[in-house]
C-alpha cells in the first residue's frame, strides 16, 4: 500500500497500536531536553522513584535561560537573574543525579537544542524526535518525525522512552518553481504561513514537497520545518536526499563508514510513495515571492516587503495588531524606523544565516541609534563563524557578537527589547510582548534584518548598493 | 488533579482569536522549576499594567468574573509554544474548561493532562457563548455543554474527546501509570528492532 513519508516513520515506531479506547504507544528514538521544560518532569521521576530509561537516547543542553555573555566561572551565570540562574543550576543537578551527559558551559557542543541535534548528527532520517519545545519541528528537515511536547510528556519519555499519541492527519505543502534571487527559505516559510494562516496546520503533520524545497540547503530546510508550528502543525517533514546525506556524513553521532552507507540505503526509502494521499494539500509558487516581513502580532500577518499592508479582513484582532505595532494599513512597511535588530534563534542562527548577515554588513555600519545583536545558534557555529572572520565583520559594523543561546527570541535570559521599541528579528514569533513587555517584533530573514540594521529602517537587502 | 465529571460555572469571555501561549503566560515567568502558583502570572501582561497594578478593564479583574471556571476564547486558543506552564497557570487560577472553535494541538494535549478540559464547539454555538457571559453546565459523562441561563438558556452542544483522555480526566488520574504498565511491550520492541545508533 502506498504510504506517505510520515506514515512510514510513524508505523515503524508503534509499540502498541491504538484502539478505540486507547492511544498509540509510540517509541521515541531521540529525546532532547533543556532547562526550562524539564525540571518538573525530573520532580515526578523523583516522587515516583523512577529512573531515566534510556540515557543514551537523551541529549541534554541549556539554551533558553543562559547568558549570551561569556561564562568562565559558574558565578557568571548570575547575570540572567536569580530565578533563571537557579533553573540552570537545577538542570546541572538533575542531569548529574540521573546520569545524563549535559552539554553545559564547559562543552563546545552546547547550543540551541534544535541547532546542536543536527550539528552532532544525532538528528537522522526516519527517527522519532521529541523535546519540550514547539520548534522541535526543525528536525523534520531530515525526514525525521519531530514534534514538541509538554513537560508531563517529557516525564513520560524520560521514564518509558514512549509517548501516548493519536495519529495526526497529513498535509502536503507543494512548492513549485524556484525562489527568485534574494528570496530565502525564511521568506518562503513566512509566505506559506501567510497562506495557510496560523491554524491551517492544526491537527496535521506537514510534508514540504516540490522543486523549491529540494533546492534548499539543510540550513534552509531547517528554517522552513522550524516554523511548521507557526502554521499550527506540530511537525513538518521533508524527504531525505543527497543534500541530507552529505550534511550528515562524518558527523559525530551519525553512523560511520559502512554503517553510514547501510543507513543511507535505508534512508533512501523514506519518501512518499507515488499514489499516497494527503488529507489536505496547499500549493504555492516560489517564483512569485519577494522578501517577506510580518506586520502584525502573529506570524500569519505577513506581507511582501514592498507591498502595502493589507486592510483588516473584518476582524478586530487585525486592527488591534496594527495598533499594537503602530503601523497603518495601505502603506508599505519598508521605511519604518527600527530600534533593534536580532539575528539569531533556532530559526536562523546557523552558519549560512550568519554568512548572509555578513554579506550585507561587510563594509557597512549599523545605523546610528540601532542596536544589533548577532547570536550564533551554537558554540560550534560561533567557532566556525570566527574561523571565517565573520565576527570581525559584525563587530566592525557595530553589532554585538555573543555566545550561543535562544537569547532575544523570547528574552528569558535578559536579552530583551524595551517597551514600544521596534525589533527586526530573524526569530519565529512576533506575539505581543514576545521579546519583552510592549516590544514590537517584525519577523524577517537574516538579509532583511541586516539591511534594516544598516538603513535604520525596514529595508530590502536587494536594493542596497553593491 | 481534581477529577471532572459534571460541574456548573459562569463563563468568562475572551473573544480575541489566536490567543497565544506568550499571552497566557509570558516567557519571563518560565524560569520557575515548580509547577505551583502560576495562576498569578496568568495573562500577566493583560491583567496588570506596567506598574504591576491590576488593570480594571481586563475581564478577569471584573467582579462578575470571580470564581468562574469556564473560559470561552476566540478561535485557535493556545497557539504558540509547548509550555505546559500555560495550562498550569489556567488550572492554578481556577479554570477547569476552555471553550473555543479551535484549540492548538500541544496546548490541548497539555491541558488534558492537567485537569483542564479543552472543548471545541461549532461556530454557531461559540457565537452564542460569546454573546454574553452566562451559566453553563459542563458534563464530561455525556460530553455536552449546556447553557443554563441568559438569552441562550438551554442551548447545548456535544463535544468530542477521546475515551482515554476522558477516562483519565474523570478519575483525576495521570497517564504515566498506563505507560509504565506497557514496559514489557516497550522492552520487546527495543529488542526486536535493529537501531545501530541510539543517539
Amino acid at each position: 500500500m502506498s504510504q506517505t513519508l510520515f506514515e512510514k516513520v510513524w508505523a515503524s515506531h508503534v509499540v502498541v497500536p491504538e484502539t478505540a479506547d486507547t492511544p498509540t504507544v509510540l517509541y521515541i528514538d531521540l529525546h532532547l531536553i533543556h532547562e526550562v521544560t524539564s525540571p518538573q518532569a525530573f520532580t515526578v521521576l523523583r516522587e515516583r522513584g523512577l529512573t531515566v530509561r534510556r540515557v543514551d537516547r537523551t541529549l541534554a543542553t541549556m539554551d533558553h535561560s543562559t547568558p549570551t555573555t561569556p561564562v568562565r566561572k559558574l558565578a557568571d551565570i548570575d547575570v540572567v537573574g536569580p530565578s533563571a540562574a537557579a533553573q540552570i543550576r537545577q538542570m546541572q543537578k538533575n542531569c548529574a543525579e540521573f546520569g545524563i551527559p549535559l552539554r553545559g558551559f564547559d562543552s563546545d557542543e552546547r547550543g540551541i537544542v534544535h541547532i546542536i541535534g543536527p550539528e552532532l548528527g544525532a538528528t537522522q532520517p526516519g527517527k522519532t524526535i521529541v523535546c519540550g519545545d514547539s520548534h522541535t519541528s526543525t528536525h523534520g528537515a531530515f525526514g525525521a518525525l519531530a514534534f514538541g511536547i509538554g513537560t508531563t510528556e517529557v516525564g513520560h519519555v524520560l521514564a518509558t522512552q514512549c509517548l501516548l499519541q493519536r495519529r495526526p492527519k497529513t498535509m502536503a505543502v507543494e512548492v513549485s518553481g524556484a525562489l527568485p534571487e534574494g528570496v530565502t527559505a525564511k521568506d518562503l516559510i513566512l509566505a506559506i504561513i501567510g497562506q495557510t494562516g496560523v491554524d491551517g496546520g492544526t491537527g496535521h503533520v506537514i510534508e514540504y514537497r516540490g522543486d523549491a524545497v529540494r533546492a534548499l540547503d539543510m540550513a534552509g530546510r531547517m528554517t522552513v520545518c522550524n516554523m511548521s508550528i507557526e502554521a499550527g502543525a506540530r511537525a513538518g517533514m521533508m524527504a531525505p536526499d543527497d543534500t541530507t546525506f552529505e550534511y550528515l556524513a562524518g558527523r559525530k553521532l551519525a553512523p560511520q563508514g559502512t554503517e553510514f552507507e547501510a543507513a543511507v540505503s535505508r534512508w533512501r526509502g523514506l519518501v512518499t510513495d507515488a499514489g499516497a494521499t494527503f488529507d489536505k494539500t496547499v500549493h504555492i509558487d516560489a517564483s512569485t515571492l519577494s522578501p517577506m516581513v510580518t506586520f502584525g502580532t502573529n506570524p500569519g500577518m505577513v506581507v511582501g516587503i514592498d507591498a502595502p499592508l493589507p486592510a483588516a479582513p473584518g476582524d478586530g484582532s487585525w486592527d488591534r495588531a496594527l495598533e499594537y505595532m503602530q503601523l497603518e494599513a495601505g502603506k508599505p512597511i519598508a521605511g519604518t524606523p527600527v530600534d533593534v535588530v536580532f539575528v539569531g534563534s533556532c530559526t536562523n542562527a546557523r552558519l549560512p544565516d550568519l554568512e548572509a548577515t555578513a554579506r550585507v554588513l561587510e563594509g557597512r555600519r549599523v545605523a546610528e541609534g540601532v542596536r544589533m545583536l548577532v547570536v550564533p545558534g551554537s558554540q560550534a557555529v560561533k567557532a566556525e563563524a570566527e574561523a571565517r572572520g565573520l565576527h570581525r565583520i559584525f563587530e566592525a559594523a557595530g553589532a554585538e557578537w555573543r555566545e550561543s543561546g535562544c537569547s532575544m527570541c523570547l528574552g528569558m535570559n535578559g536579552d530583551t527589547v524595551a517597551a514600544g521599541k521596534l525589533a527586526v528579528s530573524t526569530s519565529n514569533r512576533n506575539f505581543e510582548g514576545r521579546q519583552g513587555v510592549g516590544a514590537r517584533t517584525v519577523l524577517a530573514s537574516p538579509a532583511t534584518a541586516a539591511a534594516s540594521a544598516v538603513a535604520g529602517r525596514i529595508a530590502d537587502a536587494r536594493q542596497l548598493a553593491h | 488533579m481534581e477529577p471532572i465529571t459534571v460541574f456548573s460555572s459562569r463563563t468568562v469571555l475572551l473573544p480575541r482569536a489566536d490567543i497565544d501561549t506568550d499571552q497566557i503566560i509570558p516567557a519571563r515567568f518560565l524560569t520557575t522549576t515548580s509547577r505551583e502558583g502560576l495562576g498569578n502570572a496568568l495573562f500577566a501582561d493583560w491583567r496588570y499594567d506596567s506598574d504591576g497594578e491590576s488593570n480594571a478593564e481586563f475581564v478577569l479583574n471584573q467582579p462578575e468574573s470571580a470564581g468562574a471556571e469556564v473560559l470561552v476564547a476566540g478561535r485557535n486558543f493556545g497557539c504558540g509554544s509547548s509550555r505546559e506552564h500555560a495550562p498550569w497557570a489556567l488550572a492554578d487560577y481556577g479554570f477547569r474548561a476552555v471553550i473555543s472553535t479551535e484549540i492548538a494541538d500541544i496546548f490541548r494535549s497539555n491541558s488534558l493532562k492537567n485537569g483542564l478540559l479543552p472543548i471545541v464547539v461549532s461556530a454557531a454555538f461559540h457565537e452564542q457563548l460569546l454573546s454574553v457571559p452566562c451559566g453553563v453546565e459542563v458534563n464530561l459523562e455525556t460530553r455536552t455543554v449546556r447553557v443554563t441561563d441568559g438569552p441562550h438558556a438551554e442551548a447545548s452542544e456535544a463535544f468530542e474527546i477521546d475515551d482515554f483522555s476522558r477516562y483519565c480526566l474523570m478519575r483525576g488520574t495521570d497517564q504515566l501509570g498506563f505507560l509504565l504498565d506497557r514496559v514489557p511491550a516497550i522492552s520487546a520492541f527495543e529488542t526486536q528492532r535493529s537501531d545501530p545508533t541510539p543517539q
